[in-house]
């Protein structure tokens, strides 16, 4: 089968976008990869939230050369679980990100310097927000379904409550309704790395022509670990030694040492700190029940409407199947519709990107039911 | 279209159930029940199950269906936001049937309960020949049945005496006949609609 060739494009917005910090951004842009079809009466829409570190390039290619394929295209493609044969899918860079929608790494046009330090702090809600301005710009009102894994499923629900209208499934994957304070703690821990690291420079490190690279490294050190379950880590790795035996030093002596120093070396090559800081706060923010009284998640979602399917993975300790079963209860308790599943997974928290069949066949006759209901309306 | 295989408990529950009601059915299987009590009674349903395949299997037939281990109870559901919660031939496979019942009652305002009775006349003359019943209620073999908690009508009227749950119907049916005479010895399978005393 030939490669599923996809471009970026870039989306310019132009009135002003009040952030939820009161911050004010004249304008932005985003960057956006689509695959499949836009049906005619544009019903057919799927928007994929991402993580993390994640961004637009959600499946498929760049080029017939391109080797490495989209961060989810084990699950969308023509013939995947979310099958661009019948769905229009929408990846889009999130606001604050450094894949080439407007964030601290972008020129300033006032300026003419990158913002660094300068680019404000965006928060799920703002996201919400700019994703729905992209909607609008694609003449989307209502979309078939919104997915997201991790940080991805939390702009799902913030969506299904703040635009109840616009969207009639939401996939809520490996995610939780808030952070709880060892998940924050993670967080700055993995902050605290690259604001002390000395080519930070109170976030401006573009003009020094440095980059926070050491502590960016420990920072995805960090989260490689939290996203692993320790079963895996130890079938994986377990104490393997790389030369067989004990140096009695502090070079790379056991395998995981050696895993860890690659994944953070490749983390710290490519993606932004600023970045980093920004998608980090942005977790610890949310909590669509913060401006309620009792904080009480069930009221929250109250204004919800979608149909909803909820996964969580049994080794994921950093987003617990508990999690999700919380933001079940508060579906039922407002008698919506929602499905949920506990994948048995190895992977811990990195379960939700991997290729598990009975994950991948939930997701898949999910996803038929909902373009099934698409095609007889 | 009206499946012509549904089962007769599945006819008797559905019997029972008001239209428009909120149910959760737990062990809910492939979700069989819960379909027909959408589509006979519009009944707005969530059904329960451990099993991988049959929570694919809800969600193929576009039912809610929430995965979940019955034996480490309801926690995840409000006192009384049900108005029916069923548990239909699971009830003999459960560890802890104190607790299973007692969730039923807090979460259902009523609770539907039906199993196979034990004490069925061709379980009783399969022991008294020396061996452990096998029968169409009960497929089993002694060796890989998942059953644990088998009982009887009269052993489960005594529960619900002692446990302070009121009885407020029941139906007891050998295939499709529905058995009024001697159902303890005549009766495969029960129904029961209960409530808290």
């Amino acid at each position: 089968m030939s490669k599923l060739i996809v471009t970026p494009q870039t989306a310019r917005f132009d009135a002003p976008l009040t952030l939820k910090s009161g911050a004010v951004l004249p304008s932005y842009e985003l960057v956006y990869e689509t695959y499949g079809t836009l049906n005619a009466d544009k019903s057919n829409a799927v928007l994929v939230c991402h993580a993390l570190s994640g961004n637009h390039h959600v499946a498929g290619y760049h080029s017939e050369h391109d080797k490495r394929p989209g961060w989810w295209d084990n699950m969308i493609g023509p013939g995947k679980p979310i099958d661009t044969g019948r769905f229009f899918v929408i990846g889009l860079n999130n606001l604050g990100g450094c894949h080439g929608s407007t964030g601290p790494s972008s020129i300033n046009q006032h300026t003419g310097k990158p913002f660094g330090a300068s680019f404000p702090v965006v928060t799920v809600e703002d996201w919400v927000e700019t994703q729905a301005r992209l909607a609008d710009l694609l003449g989307i009102r209502q979309f078939a379904a919104i997915v997201g894994g991790s940080l991805g499923g939390m702009q799902v629900l913030q969506w299904s409550v703040n635009h109840p209208d616009r969207l009639r499934h939401a996939l809520v994957i490996a995610a939780a309704p808030k952070l709880t304070a060892q998940n924050i703690a993670f967080n700055d821990v993995a902050r605290q790395a690259i604001l002390t690291d000395p080519d930070f420079h109170g976030g401006d490190y573009y003009a020094h022509g440095v980059v926070p690279r050491r502590g960016l490294r420990i920072a995805r050190m960090l989260g490689h670990i939290t996203y692993l379950s320790d079963d895996v880590m130890g079938e994986k790795f377990g104490r393997l030694l790389r030369s067989g035996a004990y140096n009695f030093g502090y070079e790379v002596e056991f395998e995981i040492e050696s895993y860890l120093r690659y994944q953070g070396d490749k983390f710290a090559d490519s993606f932004d700190a600023n970045t980093y800081l920004l998608m980090t706060k942005a977790l610890d923010y949310f909590d669509p029940s913060h401006h309620h009284q009792h904080s009480h998640l069930s009221e929250t979602m109250q204004a919800a409407r979608a149909r909803f399917l909820v996964i969580s993975f049994s080794t994921d300790w950093r987003f617990s199947p508990a999690r999700s079963r919380e933001i079940v209860k508060a579906l039922l308790d407002n008698n919506l519709d929602v499905s949920y599943a506990e994948i048995t997974a190895a992977h811990g928290h990195d379960a939700f990107l991997m290729e598990d069949p009975h994950y991948h066949n939930l997701v898949r006759t999910y996803m038929e039911r909902v373009a099934g209901e698409g095609e007889a309306a | 279209m009206v499946n012509e295989t549904v089962r007769h408990d599945f006819a008797t529950i559905a019997a029972w159930v008001k239209p428009g009601s909120r149910v959760l059915d737990l062990g809910c299987g492939d979700g069989t029940l819960l379909k027909y009590l959408m589509d006979a009674r519009q009944a707005h349903g969530y059904g329960v199950d451990i099993k991988d395949a049959n929570i694919l299997a809800c969600v193929r037939k576009g039912l809610n269906v929430i995965q979940n281990d019955l034996d480490s109870g309801l926690s995840g559901f409000e006192a009384a936001s049900f108005d029916y919660v069923i548990l239909s031939q699971t009830l003999q496979a459960m560890k802890h049937i104190e607790q299973v019942i007692g969730e039923m009652l807090r979460v259902g305002k009523e609770a539907i309960v039906a199993f196979p009775n034990f004490g069925y006349w061709r379980h009783r003359v399969q022991v008294l020949q020396g061996h452990m019943p096998v029968s169409t209620n009960l497929p089993y073999q002694w060796h890989d049945t998942p059953n644990i908690h088998l009982c009887t009508l009269k052993d489960f009227e005594a529960f619900c005496a002692t446990h302070g749950i009121r009885i407020l119907q029941r139906v007891v049916m050998d295939g499709e006949r529905e058995i009024g005479f001697l159902p303890n010895i005549r009766g495969s399978v029960a129904a029961y609609r209960i409530e808290r005393g």
